[in-house]
């Protein structure tokens, strides 16, 4: 018995509050006469961000193509004349991308970030599909002053081996000095 | 069998192990760096380190090296133990030290062990403040990259390099925390197995340049397992594949063949699959002379319209038992032959004899256990690779007795090496030039092809006869020993060559039971084709004159000479590749290479080994069996054709059993050649469209195109690659095999076809004209194939003749003039370890014409002026060094 009173409080709770809520401010917004405001950690559009020096953050790792819960992401890894590793195309298939994040979380470079910009409509699914040139920016996104390079040993263009940060002067093989 | 306590937890020790390969054996994971399962231990990493306790009372225990530890009965150990544990994880924080921070961007990255080993121990942040240590890196070829930074200076390197493969051009330098694995100077790793240090090497130090340039990640390559196609010797391989390339060829251990270790050949000649001289799709010669592309249905109708008369079929010793099958079948026996010239029938139907006889024909890793190795006639580094490497295995024999007498174990690699110093079991090599071997060999002698058949038989009188000699050396050296093995083959293409060396085994076997005779064929199916028909004479059928000829994947204008086909009117031909017979064809097909092809092949110990197609070929690109079937229209499977193999050939009844058939499965499912984690599956063809296509159906085999399914149940035969939890590089193997360097648990792959039981009653020698032009096999540019892959084909040397001064007298030329046949230039070597009267010239593309010449034809050139080294081709040989 005391149950069956109980439940029926309950209804009766929930009845009343849904009522009340139809005397407060709305949260929806009026979109898209009204924009909403989206905080830069929203996940939305994805990028390839450039270094502070402008050149490509991406070293084509393969990670963020990896971690992808829906394999939306291919890339192939060329390099330059002086050893830098980079895309030769990377593409996103938005239209089979679930805006999870998890390709910026394993970034280890910054380079591909999520951003606020969510209007992302097509009558042809074929135009979701981006190529570099459609994903590429000429910033650096959320994440200012960072360059994977500069802390990779790797010698590349105007960073020869020792340059690197926390790095020696690469060392004399032929000295056998304690 | 003694049994240990591990972390109080019995096992069963295998005796004369070392405590690590009991604990890996077992399933317990011990991390290391420095012990190698072909190498043994030297203690250097200090990673595999436990606890060990000195009597059941003692509680306290102290740390020692896993690797270092012989397994004694009732012994005590704990990995788990905590100081253990902690050690292991400092052991990891030092090395890490200097590392740098280059996973994103290095080749090792996802199937690194020491990656792997990081995780292991489970080190995760670097305390250390410090600066790093840096190097510069060094140009290694075209085939081996360097990133010096990333070293943990484990030594596995150089103890593989210059210990196991006997390279004299890689060496730790520096001292302290400078030390420095590399070369001298910069310049191409002259070791013809510097391949395998991309394996050996536990980090991204050594990495593969020809993957580099098209470079993906191990898990996101679709691999399967295949049989290695540059040599007789059938080496198992992974090849993998991505975006409708080959990318890579990794090892894939076979306990019976080719162990851990493949030669370069090999794993970089398998790129001539990308080749820009592939064939794409079908083409018919128009009345202009010209190809028209035409669909495979339309090639394939016009094909049948000319099957009506006699038409002869040319098969290939570098096609699939498959293939040739279903030549053979469409033409009918008597118009096929195997497409051999009838020096190489010959030399094949010695090895088949060999095979068949009661003579012990030991496996490539059996080779190893010989006491006295006598090689005849072969080349064997230049032209059967990888048995090079175990014979330089066989010659420590001696400084392996010599540890076994005073107590020491096998596997204490420095302490076995310092204990046997120099000796060296015998190996006698007869040749007619200087061989790579030679630094081991404890005798050599330079004979021209003639005088070496003469030698083998003064030894084989030798061995009855008590007459001192050069012969009666060789022959006490052979008698002496208690396993002696002869070596030949094919490379000087003498029959004679092999028939002297069988009638030498059959002599030793009678004296001794245990002798081993090992003889090298000619290409990766040369004993299979000659197995299924060795006398059809192309020279007699094409001869004839026959309306249609169809030749499947072999180049009979560069072999059996262009005149041969002027006669033919249409001429077929089955290809992977352009090649000088296609280019001539009336009608081209475009054969699947190995790559995309199942295929069936016959190595040079008779042993019949499945090789898998790694991925679906482009467009209208269909393995050459499938060809052959549709133009017979019976429409086979592989697995149809294996059935039809072995119902037409009582020899060939392994070729069923070597592995498992189409019907195959694991739990209702197919084996996955990618793996689980393959990426990029809804992004990879979008550009093309964005609705996925279905993954390619495999209609030939058990494996599937796609990354479901199952992968690490597979049978080895089967299994695309190698991985495990936690084990990412290819050290995951332990993981599937017996025991640590035992047979895979699901068995050993391939099925040895001869169980030899005939008498040998010895062979009549031929008369054999004496050849003075002597063409040398090049490990890179005497294999049609690997020629055409883009690296390999930048170390192919340029023409030379080689003689000796006296030679090179009577021809009155002197060192770096040129030497001409017709427009052939060679550049004059002189090298008195050439045999008299004998010139030396490599067989690469376009020498081909002087295996008819004689030495009074050649003349010398007016003014040349030579390359700086021939035998080096003229590579750039700056790279970037940095
Ligand atoms: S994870 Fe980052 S650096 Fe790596 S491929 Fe993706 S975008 Fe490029
Ligand atoms: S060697 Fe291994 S740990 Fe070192 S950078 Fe390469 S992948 Fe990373
Ligand atoms: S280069 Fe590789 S194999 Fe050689 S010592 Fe360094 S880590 Fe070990
Ligand atoms: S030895 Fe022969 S079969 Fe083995 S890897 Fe080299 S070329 Fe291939
Ligand atoms: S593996 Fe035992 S010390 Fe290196």
């Amino acid at each position: 018995m005391d149950m069956i009173l109980k439940a029926i409080w309950s209804q009766l709770v929930t009845l009343f509050e849904v009522l009340r809520h139809t005397f407060t401010k709305a949260d929806t917004v009026e979109y898209p006469e009204e924009m909403p405001y989206l905080a830069p950690r929203y996940r939305g559009r994805i990028v390839l961000t450039r270094d502070p020096d402008g050149e490509e953050r991406c070293v084509a790792c393969n990670l963020c193509a990896v971690v992808c819960p829906v394999d939306c992401i291919a890339l192939q890894k060329t390099e330059d004349d002086h050893g830098r590793w980079y895309p030769e195309f990377f593409r996103i298939n938005f239209s089979r991308c679930i805006m999870c994040g998890m390709c910026e979380e394993a970034c280890p470079t910054y380079a591909i970030q999520l951003t606020p910009d969510f209007e992302m409509c097509e009558y042809d699914r074929q135009n979701m599909v981006y190529e570099k040139e459609h994903l590429l920016i000429s910033g650096q996104g959320k994440y200012h002053g960072y360059s994977f390079y500069n802390v990779s040993g790797k010698s590349i263009e105007d960073k020869d081996k020792g340059e690197a940060r926390n790095e020696a002067p690469p060392v004399d093989v032929r000295s056998l000095l304690p | 069998m003694p049994t240990i306590f591990v972390d109080d937890r019995a096992i069963e020790a295998k005796t004369g192990d070392n405590l690590l390969e009991v604990l890996l054996s077992n399933g317990i994971d011990v991390p290391y760096f420095c012990w190698h399962p072909a190498m043994g231990s030297v203690g250097a990493c200090r990673q595999c380190a436990v606890v060990g306790y000195a009597n059941p009372d003692d509680t306290r225990g102290r740390i020692i090296m896993s690797c270092m530890t012989p397994v004694t009965e009732g012994a005590r150990f704990s990995v788990e133990a905590e100081n253990a544990t902690s050690f292991r994880n400092s052991v990891v924080e030092n090395l890490m030290l200097n590392h740098p921070h280059d996973c994103p961007v290095c080749e090792e990255g996802g199937e690194c062990h020491l990656q792997d080993m990081t995780v292991m121990v489970g080190h995760s942040d670097r305390r250390y403040k410090g600066l790093k240590t840096t190097f510069r890196n060094q140009y290694l070829g075209p085939l081996i990259g360097h990133e010096m930074n990333r070293c943990i200076t484990c030594y596995r390197c150089v103890r593989y390099y210059q210990d196991y493969a006997g390279g004299d051009d890689l060496a730790a330098f520096g001292s302290r925390d400078r030390v420095f694995f590399g070369r001298a100077e910069p310049g191409v790793l002259d070791n013809e197995f510097s391949g395998n240090l991309v394996e050996v090497c536990p980090t991204g130090v050594f990495t593969d340049k020809t993957l580099s340039k098209h470079y993906s990640r191990k898990w996101d390559l679709q691999s399967a397992p295949t049989v290695c196609q540059a040599c007789s010797l059938g080496c198992n391989t992974y090849t993998s594949e991505r975006y409708g390339e080959v990318r890579r060829v990794h090892n894939r251990y076979h306990n019976e063949v080719n162990g851990y270790f493949l030669c370069d050949r090999g794993r970089f000649g398998a790129q001539h699959v990308n080749s820009p001289k592939r064939i794409p799709g079908a083409g018919i010669r128009n009345a202009g002379g010209l190809y028209e592309p035409v669909s495979i249905a339309d090639a394939l109708d016009k094909v049948k319209g000319l099957l009506t008369g006699k038409v002869i079929g040319i098969g290939s010793p570098r096609a699939s038992l498959e293939s040739n099958e279903a030549l053979r079948q469409l033409v009918g026996a008597d118009n096929y032959c195997n497409g051999m010239t009838s020096t190489e029938r010959e030399m094949h139907g010695v090895i088949l004899e060999v095979l068949a006889s009661n003579l012990s024909v030991p496996t490539m890793m059996e080779v190893e256990t010989f006491d006295a190795i006598l090689v005849v006639g072969e080349d064997v580094t230049n032209h059967a690779p990888r048995l090079a490497l175990s014979i330089r295995q066989a010659v420590r024999n001696i400084g392996q007795q010599l540890a076994a007498d005073t107590g020491i174990s096998q596997w204490h690699d420095a302490a076995v090496r310092e204990l046997e110093q120099d000796e060296k079991s015998p190996l006698v090599i007869l040749s007619p030039m200087t061989d790579r071997l030679d630094d081991i060999a404890s005798d050599t002698h330079r004979l021209a092809p003639n005088d070496i058949v003469s030698m083998v038989e003064q030894i084989i009188e030798a061995i009855d006869e008590d007459k001192p000699s050069d012969a009666k050396d060789i022959a006490s050296t052979l008698l002496a020993a208690k396993r002696p093995l002869i070596i030949s083959g094919t490379s000087l293409s003498s029959p004679n060559i092999l028939k002297v060396s069988a009638n030498l085994a059959a002599a030793l076997a009678r004296k001794n039971p245990s002798t081993g005779i090992f003889l090298c064929a000619s290409e990766v199916n040369s004993v299979g084709v000659a197995m299924i028909d060795n006398t059809g004479n192309a020279e007699e059928l094409l001869g004839n004159r026959s309306e249609t000829v169809i030749v499947l994947e072999n180049d009979i204008d560069t072999r059996l000479g262009s005149a041969l086909l002027d006669e033919v009117r249409n001429l077929v031909v089955i290809d992977a590749m352009d090649n000088p017979t296609t280019s001539r064809s009336s009608i081209v097909l475009p054969a699947a290479s190995f790559a995309e092809a199942e295929g069936t092949f016959v190595n040079n110990e008779g042993r019949a080994q499945r090789s898998m197609a790694t991925f679906n070929p482009a467009g209208d690109i269909t393995p050459g069996y499938q060809l052959l079937s549709a133009l017979g229209g019976d429409h086979l499977s592989a697995s149809g054709w294996q059935q039809k193999l072995t119902a037409e050939h009582a020899s060939l009844a392994g070729v069923v059993t070597c592995a498992p058939d189409e019907q195959f499965r694991i739990e209702g499912s197919r084996i996955a050649r990618m793996t689980h984690r393959a990426s990029g599956r809804t992004a990879m063809l979008a550009d093309v469209s964005v609705h996925e296509p279905q993954q390619p159906l495999d209609t030939e085999s058990p494996l599937a195109f796609t990354m479901e399914g199952n992968q690490t149940r597979a049978p080895a035969s089967l299994r695309p690659y190698t991985w495990s939890p936690g084990w990412n590089s290819n050290q995951s193997i332990h993981k599937f095999q017996d025991e640590v360097g035992g047979p895979d648990k699901s068995g050993t792959t391939g099925t040895r076809l001869f169980t030899g039981s005939t008498e040998l009653t010895g062979f009549e020698l031929s008369e054999e004209a004496s050849a003075n032009l002597i063409g040398q096999v090049h490990i890179f540019g005497s294999d049609e194939l690997s020629n055409e892959a883009a690296e390999l084909s930048t170390l192919i040397p340029q023409p030379y003749a080689r003689m000796s001064s006296a030679t090179a007298a009577s021809l009155e030329v002197s060192h770096h003039d040129g030497l001409a046949f017709g427009d052939i230039i060679m550049t004059v070597l002189v090298d008195d370890e050439v045999a008299e009267r004998c010139v030396v010239y490599p067989m690469i593309p376009g020498t081909e014409a002087l295996g008819s010449a004689q030495l009074s034809e050649l003349q010398k050139v007016a003014g040349y002026t030579s390359p700086s080294d021939p035998l080096r081709p003229s590579l750039i040989t700056t790279d970037r060094t940095s």
